[in-house]
Parts: structure tokens; sequence; C-alpha cells
């Protein structure tokens, strides 16, 4: 097995397709939590061969798209603060819209702000330049929460002086649940992100199950674990059940991967977090232990948070200062409603038109996996 | 050389200066045209069609596997060149240097410049060197324009593009952007990826020679193959179809990919070309190809279709389509 082709195999996966299309009837709108599962399902083409009645909506999970203006305000202060500060920060992190700029600009403008593929490439960057402070500009979900507390367990043990982090980790379950208690969904089931769920275990998903009669199912990235997660889906819809299942059974389990879960409690613990587009999640979040404060950025240059923000407000307002952009963000930039799956991105009045991945407005351009990015740019025609 | 490294004085015009172009540059490049060290160089041409082409190179690192940015400025303005249906004659060099680069490493450039010109049959016949302060440039950059000769009868355009031409390309993509990439990252491969950078002018005269159905051509360099295929679209007004499996990726790109969350059709390919050429002459022009050695892995990757205008559709692996839209925003800063 060299795991690339064999799950991308078009005889199985037209089979699949066609059982899906024998199985369903019943018209269903079904949640794909994880933004890699969105570029995947966008990447081959998987929602034009689905049944009309299945309807994808993309949930809130990217952690690029999702962080919130604010936190990019406060991680642009941290690179401004100091003129001997370097601000690691993984490449999608770079082109996020803060109120006034982004790190990019920032970055134009002398900051120096690198890009890392790893939270150790900031420790390299630390240990070479020990006359600078460096800052690691940490955000994800469960999956990248372990290799950040690795990192600074590291730095501890090495006793590294010049590094710290600011961490915007965010947590799945919580999210899913605010979104089930908005009650302004129509979802009737979840297809679960694969590598969270690696770290996590699928019993955390049960709360879905059993108190909001929603069926979960865990699945793979690639084309084939992404249909047939959809298969498994549309088949419990069917047959009316409501059970959490895995479908990505090479590498997740149910009580998900324990080391990493207690490297993860060693090192943080769970705060309130503010997500873009829906606002102030209650314990959705991850911050550094008190023991680990030498490593929090956040005290270290004595940044105060800013809990609670109603993040579309700020972009709206931003813009709101820039003129030309004016009356389009006034009728509206609709990342909100997408992140909640109630509006589908080409339904937003701004998508293709004043935003799209080369000039974001809202989080879900942002990203390269973000809904409206990988509807831009696996999806959209442009009308001729 | 009396210096380990570049000083500012090597560009100022005097003694230092006189001493880099005598001991570097001329040793390497020296011919007719350059030697008499004029401000220009004159020289005559054989036919009344040339080619023209610029290109500047601020690649980073300046030596990667398979490679560095002399051998990349060589090949690169005489794939330029060699895609427009031109036999490269003549490149001028311009270097910017920074202050306090190894006149070790200069060397190993300039010579790697004038390997890859004698073995392509080009000769560098004009030239500058610009110095600029520590922290002002980054090592070297390097420009190079080129002049070539296209022969009576060969006319290529995208706008010769029609429906049901076939898209063929030259083997296979995205080994220039992992090699780049993965050592710039210190990422180890069990197989490293070596850049394809090379000189393409050889590989197009021999499918020249065999076929005349050959309607326009590209080298698809930044952006890679996606993009330039949009632009063949935008140029032509007419639409295309491709299949995914029939693009040939190297397991080692396609595993690197996957690692770092990159597509193989968006990344840069500097020995590697795309052809359009008429339904009959397609298997012509393949089997031509596929004799080069630049040519070994080329394949036949899909069809111009009339619908829809301007936009490129992917066949995916799995059998289902979708548009393959250019690149958006930069993928690799600095990959050539």
């Amino acid at each position: 097995m060299k795991y690339i082709d064999e799950f991308r195999q078009k005889n199985a996966a037209q089979a699949i397709l066609k059982k899906i299309h024998e199985i369903s009837k019943k018209k269903c709108n079904i949640m794909e939590i994880c933004g890699t599962h969105t570029h995947a399902i966008s990447k081959y083409g998987i929602r034009n061969a689905l049944p009309p009645n299945i309807c994808l909506i993309s949930g809130p999970g990217c952690p690029v798209c999702v962080t919130s203006a604010g936190d990019v305000n406060r991680v642009i202060e941290f690179s401004k603060r100091e003129k001997d500060v370097i601000l690691a920060t993984f490449g999608d992190m770079m082109r996020v819209p803060g109120t006034e700029s982004s790190l990019q600009e920032q970055k134009a403008a002398g900051r120096d702000i690198r890009v890392v593929y790893s939270p150790l490439g900031a420790i390299d960057i630390a240990m070479a330049k020990p006359e600078k402070e460096v800052i690691l500009f940490a955000v994800g979900f469960e999956t990248t929460v372990p290799t950040v507390a690795a990192t600074v367990l590291m730095a501890k043990d090495k006793g590294i002086k010049n590094f710290s982090v600011f961490a915007l980790h965010k947590l799945t379950p919580p999210a899913m649940k605010a979104l089930l208690d908005l009650g302004e969904l129509n979802l009737h089931g979840f297809i679960c992100p694969g590598h969270v769920t690696t770290i996590i275990g699928a019993n955390a998903y049960r709360f879905i199950a059993e108190d909001y009669h929603a069926p979960c199912v865990v699945a793979g990235f690639e084309p084939l674990d992404a249909i047939h997660g959809l298969y498994m889906l549309v088949k419990q819809l069917e047959e009316g059940r409501n059970d959490i299942e895995i479908q990505y059974k090479r590498v997740v389990t149910w009580n998900g991967n324990v080391k990493a879960q207690k490297i993860i409690e060693q090192v943080f613990e769970i705060c309130d977090s503010s997500w873009r587009g829906i606002g102030t999640i209650p314990m959705s979040g991850l911050r550094l232990k008190e023991e680990f404060a030498d490593f929090n950025a956040e005290k270290r240059f004595g940044i105060k948070s800013e809990t609670f923000e109603k993040p579309l407000d700020m972009i709206l307002d931003l813009r709101l200062d820039n003129g030309d952009l004016k009356s389009e963000i006034q009728t509206g930039c609709a990342c909100g409603e997408v992140l909640r799956g109630l509006l589908i991105p080409n339904q937003c009045p701004l998508f293709g038109k004043v935003c799209s991945p080369e000039t974001p407005v809202g989080p879900c351009m942002v990203s390269f996996e973000g809904t409206c990015a990988a509807y831009y740019k696996y999806e959209f025609l442009q009308s001729t | 050389m009396k210096h380990d490294r570049i000083l500012l004085s090597h560009g100022s015009g005097g003694k230092l200066s006189y001493q880099l172009i005598h001991e570097i540059f001329l040793k390497a490049f020296g011919n007719e045209f350059l030697s008499p060290l004029n401000d220009q160089a004159v020289f005559s041409l054989p036919a009344s069609r040339l080619a023209f082409t610029t290109d500047s190179y601020v690649v980073n690192p300046i030596f990667f596997p398979g490679g560095d940015i002399g051998k990349l400025s060589v090949c690169g303005t005489i794939n330029d060149l060699a895609v427009g249906g031109a036999e490269p004659l003549y490149l001028s060099v311009s270097f910017i240097i920074e202050e306090g680069l190894l006149v070790e490493e200069l060397k190993m450039v300039v010579d790697s410049m004038s390997r890859t010109a004698k073995h392509a049959g080009v000769k560098i016949i004009t030239g500058d060197t610009k110095v600029v302060e520590r922290g002002k440039g980054d090592k070297l950059f390097i420009n190079t324009t080129g002049i070539g000769v296209i022969k009576d009868g060969i006319n290529l355009s995208p706008l010769l593009i029609r429906p049901g031409n076939a898209i063929i390309v030259s083997g296979s993509i995205g080994d220039h952007g992992i090699a780049i990439l993965s050592h710039r990252e210190g990422i180890q491969m069990k197989i490293p990826v070596e850049s394809d950078c090379a000189a393409l002018h050889g590989l197009v005269k021999d499918v020249i020679s065999q076929s005349n159905g050959i309607l326009a051509m590209r080298d698809p360099t930044r952006g890679g193959l996606a993009t330039t295929l949009n632009e063949l679209v935008s140029s032509s007004g007419c639409g295309m179809i491709i299949e995914e499996s029939a693009i040939p990726v190297k397991e080692e790109v396609k595993g690197a990919c996957e690692i770092l969350g990159f597509d193989p059709l968006y990344l840069a390919n500097e020995g590697k070309l795309i052809a359009i050429v008429s339904k009959d002459s397609a298997n012509t022009v393949l089997e031509a190809m596929q004799k080069n050695p630049l040519g070994r892995n080329a394949s036949i990757i899909g069809a111009v279709v009339d619908a829809p205008q301007g936009k490129v559709l992917l066949e995916t692996s799995i059998g289902n389509r979708r548009i393959l839209d250019m690149l958006s925003g930069e993928q690799l800063p600095r990959i050539c």
C-alpha cells in the first residue's frame, strides 16, 4: 500500500456513487464539518456526482477561517511590538484579514514574519536567533494541538528562553454543539473529521446521536473515503438510524490517541474562544496552563485578550471606513450564514464579485480550504 | 581572485570589476562576440523572423537538487525561445550580486551557466554586473535575455488552437517545485526529487522536424500546468477537457504534495512543455517526444473543446468533472 492511489480508484468510486443513487430517497442536508472534506469533495467533483436530493453543507471546520479578526489584530500587535520579534506562522494565516491589515501586509511593511510548516520550525528559528523573541502563532483544531504541546515541552526541556506561543486552538465538539443549539439549522447528519477524531476518538460525538438524534460518520479524506462515508451516512438516514460510525477505520478508534490527549492535557486547559462568523463559543478553545506561562506570548508581552466580540461586525466596521467596498459590504458578506450551513457560498451576493481568493472579504474565502474558496476554485463557473 | 567574497568594489567599474570580469566571466563565457568587451555585442542573424525574450531569476536557494540559479537562467530563457519554435542563438546575462557572496559560489554558478550554454549550443555575448550592499539583495539575482531565429514555415500561436486538437505534456510535472521546496524546508525524502531544469530546444526541434501539426507550445513554469492551460484557453477562446489520470506525476512528487498540501498541477516546472497539436498528428508528435530523453514520459492529457469557452475542465481521477482554475495567490515564492 502506498496510500496514494488506492483510495482514488475510479471504478470503486463510481460503484459507490451508483449505490448512493440507488438507496437515497429522502431529501437531506448533510454537513461536512471539516474544511479538508470540503476541499476533497470539491477537488474530486463529488458534489455534482450526488443525487439532487442530497445537499452538502460545509461546516466551520477550517481553523484559519474561524480565527477572528480581533485575534488577527492581536497577532499583528505582537509583530509590531518589539523590533526584535520574529513571528512564526502557518502559511495560510498570512492572508487572513484583521480589521485593518493582514500578516502579509505587515510582512511587506518590514515586520519579521516567517512561514513554518511545523511548530518545530519555530524552535529552530529561536535556537538560530537567540537574540530575537520568536512567537509561534498557533491555530488549529485537536489535530494540530499535540505537536504544539510537544513543541512547548521541548522548549521547556531545552531551556529555550526566547520562544513563546500565541495559542488560538479550537475544539470541534463544542462548535458542533453550538451549531446544533442555534436551532437555525436544518441538518440531518454529519460527516465528522477524520484526523481530529484520530486524536479525540469517535466517542466524542455520542452526544450528537443521543441528544440531537443526528447520525455521524467519521470519514477519511481520500475521495473513496469521502464517498464511502457519505454512503454510510445516507444508509443510516434511509434506515432511520442515529448511530456513530467510523468509515476511516485505518486510523480512527473509539477512544482516540490517548498519548496525544495526555500531552494536550499536560500543556493546555479549556477556555472560551472567539469564532469568526459565529461569535464566542463557551469552552471551545485551549490556552496554555499557568505552569507554562513563560511560553505564553499573551502573558509575556501583555497583550490582553478580547474575548467578547462580534467578529463579522468588525469586518463590517473595517470596510465601512474603507470607502469603495462600503455599499457591497452593507448588503452582505454572508460568511456567518455559510459557516452555520444556512447558505451555500454562491448564494452570497459578494461571492465571485467583490470577494474572491485574490481579494477575500470574509473568512470562508481566505483559506484555500475555506468553504467559499473551495467553491470558487473548483465549482465556480463565471457566466459567459 | 584576491578576495574570498564579493565586495562592493567588485561592482565599482574599477580594478576589482576588471578582475572579476576577466577571471570569472570571460574565463567561463569567452567567445568572439563577448571577448572584445565592447559596450555591445555586434552580430548578424541568418533569418528575418526573430524571437526575443527576457527573464529574471531570483530562486532561493541558489543551489538546489538538479540545478542552480545559473543553469536555470540559461535553460529558462532558452525554453521561452524554444516554445515559440525558435532556435536559440545568443544570450545576454546580467548579475545583481549581494555584497558578501562567496566568490567560490559565484564561480560555481558561472561555470554551470557556461556548461549549460555550451551544451545547448548558445553563446553568451554581452553582460553586466552590479553589486548591492549586504541585506539589499539575496546572494544573487540573474537576468538573461535571449534571441533566436524562427525558420520559414514555422508558425506557432494560441490563436491557431481549435476544438478537437490534442494536448500533450512532455513529461512528469511538479518536479522543480517540490525539489526547491523540499530543499528549502529541509524535508528529507527517501527518493529525493530533483529539479527537471533542462533546455528544451532539442526536443522542440525533434518534434517540429517530425510533424507540422503543432499549433502552439508553452512551458508551464510558475503557476504550473493548470495556470498555463488556462492562459491557453483564454487566448484561444476555446475550452479544454483534461484527464487527471493521464497527467504524469512522479510517485515521490505525489507523496511530497500529500504531505505538504500542494497540488502538482500548480507546481512550477523548468524542463517541460505543453504542445497543442492537431488530432491527426497527435501520435506522431507523442512518439517523436518519447524518443528524446527529455520527453520520454510524454503523454496526451486531453483535448481542446468548443465549450465552456475560456475554461479548463478536469475529469478527476475518480471520474467526476470539475473546473481547473488558475493559481490564486502565491503558492511558493521565489521558485525561479
